[in-house]
């Protein structure tokens, strides 16, 4: 067997990830220029407005759990070669298990008690939403990505029944439930800041972040450390080797969609728990989506899930900024550049290579007579 | 020389090549991939109207060089002169026109067109079809009478033998005006007879003039059929030798490049218990095909029961069941004293647990993960047990230094446990899972095709190890395609033709025509 042109890791993890990056915020700089506005303050704007104003790091942070956690979720069902897309319903239904939990808990027993189960409760609701998509594929090979988008359908009209109709906070319009009662809820970093003395801007910034590194962790335990992870895997390269080595197909399929569903729910307690304190329409926004561009550039690791999890806080927060800054910009442009750097780093993420290779043998390495 | 005219309804006229038959000559050719130079400074000369064998372990730079004369790939050295001249051979397209035809290992045919249709693939004529067929099927009785290769045109290839499938690859190539024709391990997947019905076909192209390069790991056929022989090591050509001044231990030298034993040392068997019954095993596939009829057999300990049969009669299937992969459709199984009926719960856990290791066929698929580091191949299939963990976290560490002592005991190379086993030729692979399956101490063994793609000196190795285990009181169910394999390592040999078990006899007094007869089954015509 010949081996063939192989980058070394730092090339081929490292540096063809950020020419694709730099490639995508070039395209988008033209997009840019074209509509009349420069390109290079706009993008300082973004970068201030994602890093540097008051509160501006917290909003990222905040909206990196979000991704953090959607984007594991679609991770490990990769692992499993299963393409989850139901992240967004499971993340919504996660919700409703924080919203229930607290509903009923939270006038009879102590609030940190109701927080902790309010968080399980998102898992087990997530999970239990992953799960029948993970039965009907392993069982009635009903294909994952079909079922998945399908159960995104379900999980909204659900929720818009619930909340209009049995759960809406009494005599209001909104569809939304009452606020949970004071206490209850995942402190803001800010808040813990001032307890401390020390001053910070407000911002929607919790410690959800804190779980999903946690989270994160747990995460690369289990895949690589763990006789689970290892079937996972397994079965993820080779379901025919897979059967051989005597693992249980079905039974693994289902585990995975339910634990994958359950990290999508956990989007809720940074949602429900950390900001907004009540079960309201539409808050996953379509973070659930996104968590698959997110695996895809973080290349279903949590390191890289981390790095684009924060790439993508970045540019939530600061193509805000962009909007307010620029009046012929409009928040509309970061759904653009969102787009060219999935576009560029998952579906061309190859393109490059071949360039990269070439320059590499030539200029850097040259032919070896090894 | 003979040249043929054929002349259609359009204005073009197409002639068969004149064979005069053509010389080939590669001079230094050198291919490098990164670090690894697959062709060193490669020099041989093929004359004209010969058959000329290459040998070579795998990664020998083998392959490489023919996808360089095929203009698959681009050397980065050398050059290539076709009747004295030199030509540049870019693509595939390029050497076609030069008169050179591929016949690969794994063929490239549409199995549901017919063979006619298959031979006009890439070469139609016209836009419409109903010329270009004419012309075709002119062409193709032609080429058929002329070299005696008979095939009917119009049947789909999926109803042909493999060897019928092999002639339209040749007809192929011959029909694309190939002088130069090159094959890549032709036999792997003929029977006995089929094999000898294709030399008799390359003999017959010879003597119409085509130079025939025959790339193959089997010294027998090239001592038999060459005039002159190339051997290849590490990228090299290490020698270029008349096939009348050679013999096939001098040739195994040379790939190898030390001395190697070719046939090996049985010691009598120590019969011990039954191990495994299998009574009128029945099994339909999932196509509703009676894929095992009535399949009755027993080994016992000590004693290795070879499965001979053209590949695809039913011995994967009695592998996968057997193996819990598939589940028990109509029959018994008796593993030491533990009977098993249909509808019975059975898969490779509860297998393994009963203390039968499997070897898959196809290791690539099966028994390894690629992508997989050695050290996490080396628990496939035994993840759960309990010396590999602690706790429900795996015991890297142990993992670690069981790998290396097994990697010492079975030699293999490399002995890093991390890197990925695609990386590993094939020989290697194969000791990864042999050395992980008899590492189980399995009282029973099964294992099929245990040396398909493997080195000369790996085989050896195989061999050398399943007859220890032997030694040892295992029982061994070995199913494999290659005749020699099954007479010199069985001490009893089953035949498989169509599902049915078509007869039986002594390891050692069978003879290869005696198994062939058999294999190719009575009612079957060749």
């Amino acid at each position: 067997m010949i081996e063939g042109n192989f980058l070394p890791r730092w090339v081929s993890i490292g540096l063809i990830p950020l020419i694709n990056l730099l490639l995508a915020f070039l395209v988008s700089g033209i997009v840019i220029f074209f509509i009349g506005e420069n390109p290079l303050q706009a993008i300082l704007v973004m970068i201030k407005g994602a890093f540097y104003y008051p509160g501006s790091i917290g909003y990222t942070l905040y909206y990196t759990t979000n991704f953090i956690f959607a984007g594991l979720a679609v991770a490990l069902a990769f692992h499993a070669k299963l393409f989850n897309i139901g992240g967004e319903g499971q993340a919504y239904v996660g919700g409703l298990g924080v919203g229930l939990v607290c509903l009923a808990l939270d006038q009879s027993i102590n609030s940190f008690l109701v927080t902790i189960l309010a968080v399980f409760g998102s898992g087990i609701f997530g999970a239990f939403w992953g799960v029948i998509p993970g039965y009907l594929q392993a069982k009635r090979g009903s294909h994952i990505v079909i079922t998945t988008i399908m159960f995104n359908f379900i999980a909204a009209s659900l929720m818009v029944y619930l909340l209009v109709n049995v759960i809406i906070e009494p005599g209001q319009m909104s569809p939304e439930t009452r606020d949970f009662s004071e206490g209850v809820g995942l402190v803001q970093v800010h808040k813990l800041a001032n307890y401390f003395g020390i001053s910070m801007a407000v911002s929607p910034f919790n410690i959800s972040f804190f779980i999903a590194l946690i989270v994160s962790f747990g995460f690369w335990i289990l895949v690589w450390r763990t006789r689970f992870g290892y079937e996972v895997r397994s079965l993820g390269h080779s379901e025919t080797a897979a059967k051989y080595a005597g693992i249980d197909v079905s039974r693994t399929i289902v585990l995975v969609m339910a634990i994958s569903g359950g990290l999508a729910g956990l989007v809720a307690i940074n949602e429900l728990l950390g900001v907004h304190n009540k079960l309201l329409l539409g808050f996953t926004a379509g973070y659930g989506f996104t968590g698959i561009a997110v695996a895809l550039m973080g290349r279903n690791h949590p390191v890289g899930i981390f790095l684009s999890s924060l790439l993508f806080g970045a540019l939530y927060q600061g193509g805000t900024e962009l909007d307010f800054e620029f009046s012929s910009i409009t928040r509309e442009m970061v759904l653009l550049i969102q787009g060219l750097i999935i576009l560029f780093s998952g579906a061309l993420a190859y393109m490059m290579n071949p360039i990269v290779e070439k320059i590499y043998f030539n200029y850097f390495k040259g032919p070896k007579n090894a | 020389m003979t040249t043929i005219e054929i002349n259609e309804g359009n204005d073009t006229s197409v002639s068969l090549p004149s064979f005069s038959g053509s010389s080939i000559e590669l001079k230094n050719i050198t291919k490098r991939f990164g670090h690894v130079v697959a062709n060193d400074e490669v020099s041989l000369k093929v004359e004209a109207g010969t058959i000329h064998g290459v040998v070579g372990e795998n990664g020998a730079g083998k392959s490489t060089l023919m996808n360089i004369l095929f203009g698959l790939y681009k050397p980065d050295g050398g050059s290539i002169y076709l009747d004295g001249n030199i030509v540049d051979v870019t693509s595939p397209e390029k050497s076609i026109s030069l008169g050179i035809g591929m016949v690969h290992q794994h063929f490239m045919l549409v199995p549901t067109f017919t063979v006619l249709e298959n031979v006009m693939l890439g070469n139609e004529g016209s836009f419409s079809l109903k010329n270009g067929e004419k012309t075709a099927l002119q062409r193709l009785q032609k080429l058929s009478s002329t070299y005696g290769l008979n095939v009917d045109f119009h049947s789909l290839i999926s109803d042909l033998p493999v060897g019928m499938q092999q002639r339209v690859e040749i007809l192929k190539a011959l029909n694309r005006g190939a002088k130069i024709l090159i094959l890549d391990e032709p036999t792997g997947v003929l029977t006995p007879q089929e094999t000898i019905g294709l030399f008799e076909i390359l003999n017959s192209l010879k003597n119409k003039g085509v130079t025939i390069i025959l790339i193959t790991h089997k010294l027998k056929e090239i001592m038999s059929t060459t005039e002159a022989v190339s051997v290849m090591r590490g990228g090299k050509v290490v020698a270029n030798l008349k096939t009348n001044n050679t013999s096939p231990e001098e040739l195994a030298e040379k790939m190898v490049g030390r001395k190697v034993l070719l046939s090996i040392e049985k010691k009598e068997p120590k019969i011990g218990n039954k191990a495994l019954t299998v009574k009128n095993l029945n099994h339909l596939s999932k196509d509703g095909v009676d894929v095992l009829k009535n399949v009755s057999f027993s080994i016992s300990e000590g004693e290795i029961l070879g499965v001979a049969g053209v590949a695809g009669n039913g011995q994967s299937e009695l592998l996968d069941i057997l193996s819990g992969i598939e589940q028990l459709q109509r029959g018994e199984i008796e593993i030491n004293q533990t009977r098993l009926l249909p509808g019975e719960k059975w898969d490779p856990k509860k297998v393994r647990e009963m203390g039968m290791a499997h070897v898959p066929e196809d290791r690539q698929k099966r028994g390894l993960i690629l992508p997989f580091y050695n050290y996490e191949n080396s628990i496939l299939g035994y993840q759960r047990k309990e010396s590999y963990s602690s706790g429900f976290l795996l015991d890297k560490n142990k993992i670690l230094k069981l790998f290396t002592e097994t990697a010492e005991q079975f030699d293999l190379r490399p002995r890093n446990p991390n890197i990925a086993s695609n990386k590993l030729s094939g020989g290697n692979q194969q000791k990864l899972v042999l050395a992980r399956e008899i590492q189980s101490q399995p009282k029973i063994l099964l294992i099929g095709q245990p040396t398909r793609g493997v080195d000369i000196g790996a085989i050896e190795r195989i061999y050398e190890d399943l007859l220890r285990l032997k030694d040892a009181g295992t029982a061994i169910l070995l199913v494999s395609v290659e005749l020699d394999e099954i007479m010199s390592l069985s001490d009893r040999i089953i035949v498989m033709n169509q599902g049915k078990i078509v007869g039986e006899t002594m390891g050692s007094n069978a003879t290869e025509i005696d198994l062939g007869k058999m294999m190719s089954g009575l009612d079957r015509t060749n």
